[in-house]
């Protein structure tokens, strides 16, 4: 890409991310990027690798470790943070660990609390973070759809619905007072389409739960679970059976849904999304205990 | 969204197809009930874009909260928070992003209630496009028109206005067109050229994705044809380059990158620069980016440069086209939209963000407020929540810029609190009070703080204005004598002194008057600048010059002294036998004979030498500054 010509709609959201992210690095004293392993992440670091290109990303990455998550998400992050030479915190809320916190006999919504919500405010406040970025996209949910790109929180983690910062223009005011923070979402504006797009465009590494295989699963409450460990304790008349499945968004291994299917080529990805009639979110338990559900958790801290 | 027919083959056409799309951002705004986000709701419904779990939300939803008696209330698609599906109302904007054949769309749904107004400018400030709701059953009413200035104000060029809700009036054409009408007029005062009517029904989806059979007297586009066909490009490429520093990147020794998004114009490699505001040259050396260097940028891609020349720049620096720089100044003329919960306080210090830089600023009060009802301007001591008026701003320092209307990213600033860091307004420059544009100023180690400490004084300047014969110089040459007794650093600039010096060339005409104030002010400024107590004794008859001398300086540094001695009493004392002369017409244009003396309104001191003695009124401007905590150290 050495000529100039005019940007496409794919080149006007990578500057307008980059551009966030040079804002905040710019602004803030202490950020950090929330690296949750799943595609809307592997998008944001790779923009991040462009935004400060020569240098390296002046951030560490973040990670709040449920113990919960696929096996192979925790391979493929190492490895990422590896190749690409950069810091990466993992964090456990131990508290939680230790109060055998779980996805089944402490309920989806219990543990989502207590080791994403609980762990994630923690690292921050371990570390002294004062902006978070996240791969949060508009389009996701409607509260999401709500939210500032720089999204303010107050000492508490809290997100106020009700008096967001004016936002105006490219003009991101960041300033905030001792203990409060950002949250940061450089790919607000982006598409679940948009993002499939970028990765096929850039040749983005992502985890291969995107693309359908062979894998183990139940069927429990109308979701295919997959068996990743043997923590996955079977009920009665469970059997682990092997279906040609993928993952549209990634979580806990317990709490997200596979759907079946025979795409192995981001191509085929693409085309099973555009005639697909459920929304990624469909597959992720947790979203389904109440409408506003996302809202909630989003003043409590959540991303 | 048509479903394409997706086999493996076509897959990589539709592809190609899709990343040629351009993308348009617009927002939905108007009135309270006036339909927009059931606008948007059907939108997202026709193209396909509701998928069914999100359906049967939607379905559920509608029948526990909605407000269409059970049915689907599109609405609830957009009014994402909890607060606005239980109150029925749209508080803050929502973004939406959808696809048609022909061009991706990223949409806000703005509030339409006043006390919302921050939250649709926020919507407002991205799009390109504004489509403002109008209900057929009521037509043109203030938040439609406060709605329609703002976009225009904000630059938004292409408005549709939607007459909604045309099934409840029989989808009758004189109501419509009278609608158009009375919108096209006020449209034209406010300055919005390019307006496209188009009649429609939301909730039926008429007339929204395909032509409705219900107007046929209607010849123009639905409002999705309009949409994907509105030409929206802004030629930002044509402008000259300028790219705010926003990062500046050092790797290494060897390397140093300036990071920004290119806002306007174009930049080669080996092209000309200026850094402003150090006004230094240089080349473009490199456009560095992940992947390779680029050749050229274009406006909106976010680059790095390197320069050829070791030059010292940082965020908030603006490198320009060497042969067109931005101007540099700190003060401003500029429309603001206060959005704050306290209203705005013309003197406190506020943060202002132009471009990539924050400063502290103060402004003054406004020159005017508008109604947005009627465009009156009318007197304002302040702004409150959502109103909009001219001020003027001023920056603690010089900041490279454009006018609004030139750059939106160099021309729109915001306006934050320091206490709880809330940006609580927007403001868009006219233009620069005092041009500097082509001097460019000289950063230096030493500044006014320092030379002020090391005095250990905080600077002022007294200005002492009244009639010839008032007492003025007399008085303040006490004062003088007084504050250099205390251990101050002074200096006196006497109207008579200065005359046989600095403005001999000028004489008594009204605008000779003025450039007389003018330089006065200016060298009182530089003084001041020096940490300096200046005392300035000058008849300075006219309050636009005496207003002048006051915005030059900081807030509360200039302290206006109303020597208010009444002409009988200065005519009779008539110590230069000037007023004799005056009588006699052998002078011309003698303040308070043949020439006006506009008395100061607020002046902060006023003294009369006729009832009180020099000594005792320089005695109570003495208690004046120590009162008013002027003269503790700085």
């Amino acid at each position: 890409m050495t000529q100039a010509h005019r940007p496409s709609h794919l080149e006007q959201l990578e500057a307008e991310s980059i551009h966030i992210m040079r804002e905040v690095v710019a602004q803030c004293e202490k950020p950090v990027m929330l690296y949750s392993v799943g595609k809307d992440s592997a998008v944001m670091l790779h923009l991040a690798m462009k935004a400060f290109y020569p240098a390296k990303p002046p951030f560490p990455l973040l990670h709040v470790d449920t113990t919960w998550k696929f096996r192979e998400m925790i391979e493929f992050r190492d490895q990422t943070a590896k190749q690409l030479d950069l810091d990466l915190i993992v964090h456990i809320n131990e508290e939680g660990v230790r109060d055998g916190i779980n996805p089944f006999t402490s309920g989806s919504a219990r543990h989502t609390e207590v080791m994403k919500t609980e762990g994630l405010k923690q690292a921050l406040d371990k570390y002294g973070f004062d902006a978070a970025f996240g791969g949060a996209r508009r389009d996701e949910e409607k509260s999401r759809a709500k939210e500032r790109i720089f999204s303010f929180r107050n000492a508490q983690h809290r997100w106020d619905p009700k008096t967001q910062r004016p936002e105006i223009w490219r003009a991101y005011n960041a300033r905030i007072n001792k203990g409060e923070s950002m949250r940061v979402f450089p790919l607000s504006n982006w598409t679940e389409l948009d993002i499939w797009q970028y990765i096929r465009a850039e040749n983005i590494p992502i985890v291969p739960l995107y693309f359908a295989a062979p894998r183990p699963v139940v069927r429990r409450d109308n979701e295919l679970i997959m068996v990743d460990d043997d923590r996955l304790l079977l009920h009665d008349g469970e059997q682990p059976a092997t279906q040609m499945v993928r993952f549209r968004t990634l979580g806990c291994y317990p709490l997200t849904g596979a759907t079946e299917s025979s795409a192995t080529t981001l191509e085929e990805i693409i085309a099973e999304m555009l005639v697909t009639t459920t929304s990624e979110r469909a597959g992720r338990v947790i979203d389904h205990n109440q409408s506003s559900s996302m809202e909630k958790k989003k003043q409590e801290g959540y991303f | 969204m048509q479903t394409p027919d997706l086999t493996a083959g076509n897959i990589e056409t539709y592809l190609a197809e899709q990343s040629a799309k351009d993308m348009l951002r617009f927002i939905t705004c108007g009135s309270v009930d006036d339909g927009k986000s059931t606008l948007i709701g059907r939108m997202l419904y026709e193209s396909k874009l509701i998928f069914d779990d999100q359906l049967s939300a939607l379905e559920a939803d509608s029948k526990r909260g909605g407000t269409q008696n059970g049915n689907v209330d599109f609405a609830l698609l957009v009014d994402g928070l909890a607060a606005e599906r239980e109150q029925g109302i749209t508080i803050d904007v929502a973004y939406r992003a959808f696809t048609t054949p022909k061009r991706k769309f990223i949409v806000a749904d703005t509030p339409g209630h006043e006390q919302y107004t921050r939250n649709m400018a926020t919507g407002a400030s991205t799009a390109d496009l504004a489509v403002l709701l109008v209900d057929a059953t009521k037509g043109i009413l203030t938040q439609t028109r406060r709605h329609a200035y703002i976009v225009t104000l904000l630059g938004i060029r292409q408005l549709v206005l939607a007459v909604n809700k045309m099934d409840l009036v029989d989808n009758d054409e004189a109501t419509y067109r009278d609608i158009e009408s009375e919108f096209l007029d006020f449209a034209r005062e406010i300055g919005a050229d390019s307006v496209t009517c188009i009649p429609m029904s939301a909730l039926t989806g008429c007339n929204i994705t395909e032509p409705g059979k219900e107007f046929p007297w209607y010849k123009g586009p639905c409002l999705l044809q309009h949409l994907e066909t509105v030409d929206v490009t802004q030629n930002n490429d044509d402008q000259p380059a300028r790219l705010p520093v926003q990062w500046v990147c050092r790797p290494d020794r060897t390397f140093r990158g300036f990071a920004g998004t290119l806002v306007s114009g174009t930049l080669k490699r080996g092209d000309r620069v200026k850094v402003l505001p150090s006004a230094r040259e240089s080349s473009i050396s490199r456009i560095v980016v992940h992947g390779g260097d680029l050749d050229q940028a274009q406006a909106g891609q976010a680059i790095m440069v390197t320069l050829d020349d070791e030059i010292d720049a940082s965020r908030g620096n603006v490198i320009c086209a060497a042969d067109a720089p931005v101007e540099v100044a700190d003060q401003f003329e500029a429309q603001v939209l206060w959005m704050g919960d306290e209203p705005m306080l013309p003197g406190r210090p506020y943060m202002v963000k132009l471009g990539a830089r924050t400063v502290p600023a103060k402004l003054a009060q406004p020159k005017y407020e508008v109604n947005v009802n009627t465009l009156e301007h009318t007197a304002a001591k302040t702004l409150e929540l959502n109103q909009i008026g001219m001020c003027n701003i001023s920056l603690d320092e010089p900041l490279p810029f454009t006018a609004y209307a030139e750059n939106r990213d160099l021309g729109g600033f915001v306006i934050i609190d320091r206490i709880s860091n809330a940006t609580v307004g927007m403001g868009l420059i006219n233009f620069a009070l005092r041009r500097s544009s082509n001097i460019h100023w000289q950063a230096l180690d030493i500044n006014k703080g320092t030379r002020a400490a090391t005095k250990n004084q905080q600077p002022s300047v007294l200005w002492f204005t009244g009639l010839s014969g008032s007492g003025k110089s007399t008085v303040a040459n006490i004062v003088e004598k007084r504050l250099t007794a205390m251990g101050h650093h002074t200096y006196l600039l006497d109207g008579d002194n200065v005359r046989h010096g600095l403005n001999r060339d000028l004489g008594f005409t009204d605008a000779d008057r003025v450039e007389n104030i003018r330089r006065v002010a200016e060298v009182s400024k530089l003084m001041a600048d020096s940490g300096l107590i200046v005392l300035v004794s000058f008849i300075s008859p006219f309050r636009a010059e005496r207003r002048m001398a006051r915005d030059m300086l900081e807030q509360g540094e200039f302290i206006e002294v109303h020597v208010d001695t009444p002409l009988a009493v200065c005519e009779a004392r008539d110590v230069k036998g000037l007023y004799a002369k005056a009588r006699a017409g052998e002078i011309k244009n003698f303040t308070g004979i043949d020439s006006d003396y506009e008395a100061p309104e607020n002046a902060e001191i006023t003294i009369n030498t006729a009832e009180k003695s020099p000594e005792t009124t320089a005695g109570e401007i003495i208690d004046h500054l120590e009162c008013t905590g002027r003269l503790k150290p700085a």
